[in-house]
């Protein structure tokens, strides 16, 4: 009977109620939203790069080695040479190796020349390679495969030019030797999609009539000659790995990182992802701080909207004593009634979650390449919703010590 | 149950309000009989209030006695006073008495969730409830309908029922008739009466009108049986 009779206050005020309800619904939405966000774009990241087992570079630190060759965030300081890619390539344990050459761009993004073993070979979220959404991958020794935001940034469609300018922000372009886009990926949610990948004789087919960081004056090799060379490199940036067996990995990683010819690091993706999300992790602890101040707002809201009731709830105070209700009963009262709205808001506040997931996640993966999954909640989830309620009834103590208080003084003579 | 003569006996009671503004109430003497039906006049400001809060155990006496079926309500725990009145005594106040947003039924049952004694001297509390009803002159189907759309002099009517139900020895009635233009009053009372009789209940009415003094056994003035001081602190 008394939680009919607190179910019937409450409808009774419905207005204030509801909006309180809404409030903590709107901050627990938020706040699961931040964690969804948190552990999609964590699993994100680590999905960045998958199937491969080392990358191989020259010696640096690890998380130099991924944020170059994967993110293509700053710059090698050394290559690593032809002659000990192919040494470490012959290897029995190898089972497939890629190099990548960097060093150009085109515009703001990185060109990165590789072998068409790389659009096999590179794999992102849990295994997804790589799919062409338009054109062909690299035929001709001046195909351009560009990623999706490439494309969608500078307008690109199958077919357009595209000069490589030499370096990075540089104003020295390979206007002799234009690249044609031969295919679009799709959008990977990667670094793959600001990057243009051409072949790795391309690389070295424009760079053959330079010098020094300069075009030699007046050497211009017909682009049919270029065709007809052997193109070797000297040198490659980083290559990526995998090995036959996984229990070969730190074995065939030791040996590359104690390779006497040259100095090179190889480095376990997965190991390095963890290194460098513990960096960028920081900015997570912040916004989970944000989202909760804002739950504890709601909840403080909730506090107020209860405080300002008891003034013209101390008639129905009053009557609950009068009728033989011990003061305790007015606080648990109080207390269920808190209880209820922080439920009612959690409940509701998760179903926002929901609606929001299922309008936001395609647009989300589509502008952020970011999958949100829609799973049922998740045993942290739960915590944190009884986490509120029960918040929520801590809070809801010091209106109802009030309340306690003034029926104690009220008793049941008081005339409104 | 056990039998006593006086439903209510107030001895030698002396109550002094704490704060600033001091006003202390004695009560040297004042005694019900059971079954008897009492209305108390007096002006505002007599102590009435503060006579009725001491009865019903919400503020104790600062000396002498007061017993209700026999027990000095003094020697009861807080929480014990809380269960005691809801087991002695009927209150039906002058107005706003009800839960407005409760069903009528609701209400009527409300004392006896925190009175198990007066519940269980009723075989099935909900016929009780339509029963009180039906003689109380509410009509049919009353009992589901929410207490506040109901108008005033019915809203008193069911406080009159929520005071009766489970027959308690005494039933305080805070000038209960005053928000009811006269033909409800004079509706109203009559059942009330008729009611109690039936029960043998102790009514004590709280009035300031002295009009209504020919329908009870015995009425008694504040100024009679009070002695009432005002002082600065």
């Amino acid at each position: 009977m008394i939680p009919r009779l607190a179910f019937a206050s409450l409808i009774a005020r419905a207005l204030t109620v509801g909006m309180t309800i809404l409030a903590i619904a709107l901050s627990v939405a938020l706040f699961l939203g931040v964690e969804k966000i948190r552990t999609g774009a964590k699993a994100s990241f680590a999905d960045t790069i998958s199937g491969t087992d080392l990358i191989v570079g020259a010696r640096s630190g690890s998380v130099q080695l991924l944020l170059y060759s994967i993110f293509r965030i700053g710059n090698a300081t050394n290559n690593l040479t032809w002659e000990s890619y192919q040494d470490i390539a012959k290897r029995p344990d190898v089972d497939w190796i890629v190099p990548i050459s960097l060093g150009d761009s085109h515009r703001q993004f990185r060109v990165m020349g590789t072998t068409p073993a790389f659009f096999e070979r590179y794999k992102y979220r849990s295994g997804q390679s790589l799919v062409v959404n338009d054109g062909a991958i690299i035929d001709d020794l001046f195909d351009a495969v560009i990623g999706a935001d490439v494309a969608a940034t500078l307008g690109y469609i199958v077919g357009d030019p595209i000069v490589v300018a030499h370096g990075l922000a540089s104003f020295t372009e390979h206007d002799d030797q234009p690249f044609r886009v031969s295919g679009i990926l799709e959008k990977t949610g990667t670094p793959v999609d600001r990057t243009v990948i051409v072949g790795l004789r391309a690389i070295e087919a424009i760079h053959v009539d330079w010098q020094g960081g300069g075009q030699i004056q007046g050497q211009s090799t017909p682009a049919d000659a270029l065709r007809r060379m052997e193109l070797e490199p000297q040198a490659v940036t980083a290559a990526l790995l995998g090995v036959k067996g996984r229990l070969k990995v730190f074995g065939l990683q030791r040996s590359i990182n104690e390779y006497a010819q040259e100095p090179l690091l190889a480095i376990l993706p997965g190991v390095a992802l963890q290194e460098l999300w513990q960096i960028v992790g920081i900015a997570e602890t912040a916004l989970i701080g944000v989202s909760a101040m804002v739950v504890i707002t709601a909840l403080i809201g909730m506090m107020a909207t209860i405080f300002s009731s008891l003034n013209e709830r101390r008639r129905e105070m009053a009557i609950f004593r009068a009728m033989g209700a011990r003061p305790r009963v007015i606080v648990g009262l109080l207390v269920l009634e808190a209880i209820v709205m922080a439920t009612l808001g959690a409940l509701l506040g998760l179903g926002l979650l929901y609606v929001g997931l299922t309008i936001g996640q395609p647009l989300i993966d589509s502008a952020f390449g970011l999958w949100l999954p829609i799973e049922p909640p998740t045993l942290r989830e739960f915590w944190v919703l009884l986490g509120v309620v029960a918040a929520g009834a801590i809070v809801s103590m010091v209106p109802a010590l009030r309340a306690y208080r003034m029926s104690l003084a009220d008793g049941m003579v008081v005339r409104i | 149950m056990f039998e006593v003569t006086e439903t209510l006996q107030l001895e030698g009671v002396g109550y002094r309000w704490p704060g600033r503004a001091s006003f202390e109430l004695r009560v040297p003497n004042l005694t019900l009989a059971r079954s008897e039906t009492v209305l108390l006049l007096g002006e505002s400001g007599s102590g009435k209030s503060t006579l009725l809060s001491l009865i019903c155990g919400t503020i104790i006496a600062g000396s002498g006695r007061v017993c209700v079926a026999g027990t000095d309500i003094a020697a009861l725990s807080a929480g014990q006073r809380d269960r005691f009145r809801a087991e002695q005594i009927g209150l039906i106040f002058q107005q706003f008495n009800l839960l407005p947003f409760a069903s009528v039924q609701d209400n009527i049952l409300l004392p006896l969730r925190f009175a198990p004694e007066r519940r269980n001297r009723l075989d099935d509390p909900k016929q009780e409830t339509a029963r009180l009803c039906h003689d109380l002159g509410l009509p049919v189907g009353v009992m589901s309908a929410k207490a506040g759309a109901l108008s005033v002099g019915q809203q008193q009517r069911v406080a009159a029922a929520r005071a009766l139900i489970g027959m308690p020895p005494l039933i305080i009635a805070d000038e209960p008739t005053s928000s009811l233009d006269a033909a409800t009053q004079a509706t109203f009372l009559k059942l009330l009466f008729a009611q109690s009789r039936a029960h043998g209940t102790t009514l004590l009415m709280v009035s300031h009108d002295a009009r209504l003094s020919s329908q009870f056994d015995r009425v008694i003035h504040m100024t009679d049986i009070a002695q009432t001081t005002r002082g600065t602190a």
